[in-house]
């Protein structure tokens, strides 16, 4: 294929300059609640996002890489003009970077998720031809855009419904929370760990097998919890400080769970949303690699994820930084017990979803999440306007991400073609 | 660039609220001073103390107004919004009417016949006292929050509630004696001074009165 190596030069370009902007502006969304809380502090918010948003990429990545990869585009209707599917691929990855950077200059609450699936729609559908794109498969994703943040809420609700049940509404609060965050943090490791084993982490170069699994996601569980313990026994009750706020020591054993939620909660973005980024260089290389033939089997090569994880992490550290601060110099009401409950059930929707490939939106499910909390009568106030604001946005992006990327997809192929 | 899912929490009403609530309590307190000041009918000590009334109000009053700004349509709460902003206007009655009380006193420079005088002061710190019981009721409403509004602190503040209805039910038992004297000792008096004398002993019943609906606007917020 001529020019093969400045379309895979160009992939990583464009994709790594998309996964900046993930980092950049998308980790503050993830990271939003656990900031907020007041239970983790900045410093603490990027160095967890980092590890964990790395690590979600690369181990947990792969499913939802291969999805935005070859899971939207019918390959057999252009067998013959392979060329077509680089240029669109390109043509997606820049669209979508570029509407991340007009939205973010112009402080829109896009999705990354949603400009990526829009972009590759748009110009299969209008570069190719309708009967190139997959429909049912992409019916499905958009139908997972609404199921994820209603789970995300049913799921919070229950998890808040349970703290109240379990430590809130006792005779001693304290005691309580100190007897069973442990268990809450047994559950986030042991979901966790489970999720992303399942999928297996044979691109890792470990295969195992179900009990296994299971096996390994209890040990993880356990160990996570009893290391918490040790920092939850360091704890002292203050009396004085339930003064004004009967609950005031109880959050404290709140902000531990907090901090392991928000590195699930990062595991998680970057398992799903660094997808986004890499799934087109995938498809590029791909074909490129092959010599011009699109081949279904072709495995999904781990530095193509290291390169999502490393752009996502330089987002973050060039810009993201900035995003966070933001949110830690406000007060909020949002105690660690509700941002545990909502970041916990977002967490857990989007890592399922990862591993079954399904590229949904992390903002939209962690702000279902929220609602989730709000609706059991958990949260002060929450301000509906701007719910709606981020709902509304996906309506936008789509025609967007695909308009751009139809424009850019016939640059490309009248200045290569 | 902004954080959208940090930006959908608002500020909670519920803390400007119990501040709200704290500053009326601050300004029905002076009546106490007022009265003491009234019945040993020290000029200096009363203005001064209709003065601070006067100047807690106007604080609660900004409170209010703030509060008020910062509940636009469109916010989520776990209260309906109808009934914190009912809340709030009977909160600041209690204020307002402390403010007419102590105002209508200096004005007309009225003085309490010695029969009733210590009665009276127990009956104006009676009120006071349902005033101080919905305060404490209110300022849990940071813990109901906490709780989902459920559970035991619903009970606690059921509690509350319930014991501020009896301190209201006081101070019409304490309406009652001092009337009887008034009727005893009224043909004595000047008749306007009888008459404010009764007009302000219907205004210290009041404060009761809001103070016992604000306990009740609380319940039912409860209930929802």
């Amino acid at each position: 294929m001529e020019y093969a190596y400045i379309f895979i030069i160009l992939a990583c370009i464009f994709g790594f300059f998309m996964a900046w902007g993930i980092g950049a502006n998308d980790v503050a969304n993830a990271m939003g609640t656990s900031v907020g809380s007041g239970a983790i502090t900045i410093k603490h918010a990027i160095i967890i996002a980092a590890i964990f948003e790395f690590s979600g990429a690369l181990l947990a990545g792969g499913e939802v890489t291969q999805t935005i990869r070859k899971g939207m585009i019918d390959t057999a209707s252009i067998a013959s003009t392979p060329e077509l599917l680089v240029y669109g691929m390109l043509a997606a990855l820049l669209a979508a970077a570029v509407w991340l950077l007009v939205a973010s200059y112009y402080g829109w609450p896009v999705s990354t998720t949603h400009s990526i699936v829009g972009a590759i729609v748009g110009f299969a559908a209008v570069g190719i031809g309708m009967e190139a794109v997959m429909w049912g498969k992409v019916g499905t994703i958009a139908m997972s855009w609404i199921i994820s943040p209603v789970t995300a809420g049913v799921i919070a609700y229950a998890l808040f419904m349970s703290v109240q049940k379990l430590i809130i509404d006792t005779p001693d609060p304290f005691a309580s929370a100190k007897r069973y965050v442990p268990l809450y943090i047994f559950l986030v490791g042991f979901i966790i760990s489970l999720v992303t084993m399942f999928k297996g982490l044979k691109h890792v170069g470990l295969d195992l097998t179900t009990f296994q699994a299971y096996l390994f996601s209890v040990l993880i569980g356990i160990g996570m919890a009893l290391i918490s313990k040790i920092f939850i026994n360091r704890i002292k009750h203050e009396p004085s400080e339930d003064k004004d706020f009967h609950y005031t020591n109880v959050e404290k054993v709140f902000a531990i769970l907090m901090i392991v939620t928000a590195c699930a909660m990062a595991f998680a973005h970057g398992s799903n949303d660094v997808a986004n980024a890499v799934g087109p260089i995938a498809a590029v290389i791909g074909i490129v690699e092959n010599g011009g033939e699109i081949t279904a089997q072709s495995a999904l090569p781990i530095w193509v994820l290291l390169l999502g994880g490393v752009g996502i992490v330089v987002g973050l550290v060039t810009y993201g930084h900035r995003v966070i601060a933001t949110i830690g110099s406000n007060i909020t009401e949002l105690t660690p017990s509700r941002g545990f409950a909502a970041t916990l059930a977002a967490a857990t929707t989007v890592v399922v979803a990862s591993g079954t490939g399904m590229p949904i939106s992390t903002t939209h499910t962690l702000v279902g999440g929220v609602l989730g909390v709000g609706l059991a009568r958990g949260i002060g106030a929450l301000n509906l306007r701007i719910i709606r604001t981020i709902f509304m946005s996906w309506v936008i992006t789509l025609p967007a991400g695909a308009g751009l990327a139809i424009l850019f997809f016939f640059i490309l192929k009248a200045i290569f073609g | 660039m902004s954080n959208y899912v940090f930006r959908m929490f608002g500020g909670s009403p519920m803390q400007p609220l119990q501040d709200h609530m704290a500053q009326v309590h601050l300004c029905a307190s002076e009546l106490v001073t007022f009265f003491e000041a009234v019945i040993g009918q020290d000029t200096a000590r009363i203005q001064e103390a209709q003065a601070s009334v006067v100047k807690f109000e106007h604080e609660a009053d900004k409170l209010k107004k703030t509060l008020r700004l910062s509940l636009p349509k469109g916010m989520f709460l776990p209260v309906s919004r109808h009934d914190l902003l009912d809340m709030l206007t009977m909160q600041d009655n209690i204020a307002n009417k402390s403010k007419d009380i102590a105002g209508l006193m200096l004005g007309r420079k009225m003085v309490l016949p010695e029969s009733i005088a210590p009665l009276f002061l127990t009956y104006v710190k009676r009120s006071i006292d349902a005033v101080a019981q919905a305060d404490t009721a209110i300022n849990e409403l940071d813990e109901l929050v906490e709780t989902g509004f459920r559970g035991r602190e619903v009970k606690v503040v059921e509690k509350m509630i319930k014991t501020l209805n009896q301190i209201e039910s006081d101070t019409d038992e304490i309406q009652i004696q001092i009337r009887s004297v008034m009727f005893k000792i009224e043909t004595d008096l000047p008749p306007i001074d009888a008459m404010f004398i009764y007009r302000i002993i219907e205004w210290v019943g009041e404060l009761a009165d809001l103070a016992q609906r604000v306990g009740s606007r609380l319940q039912l917020m409860l209930a929802k």
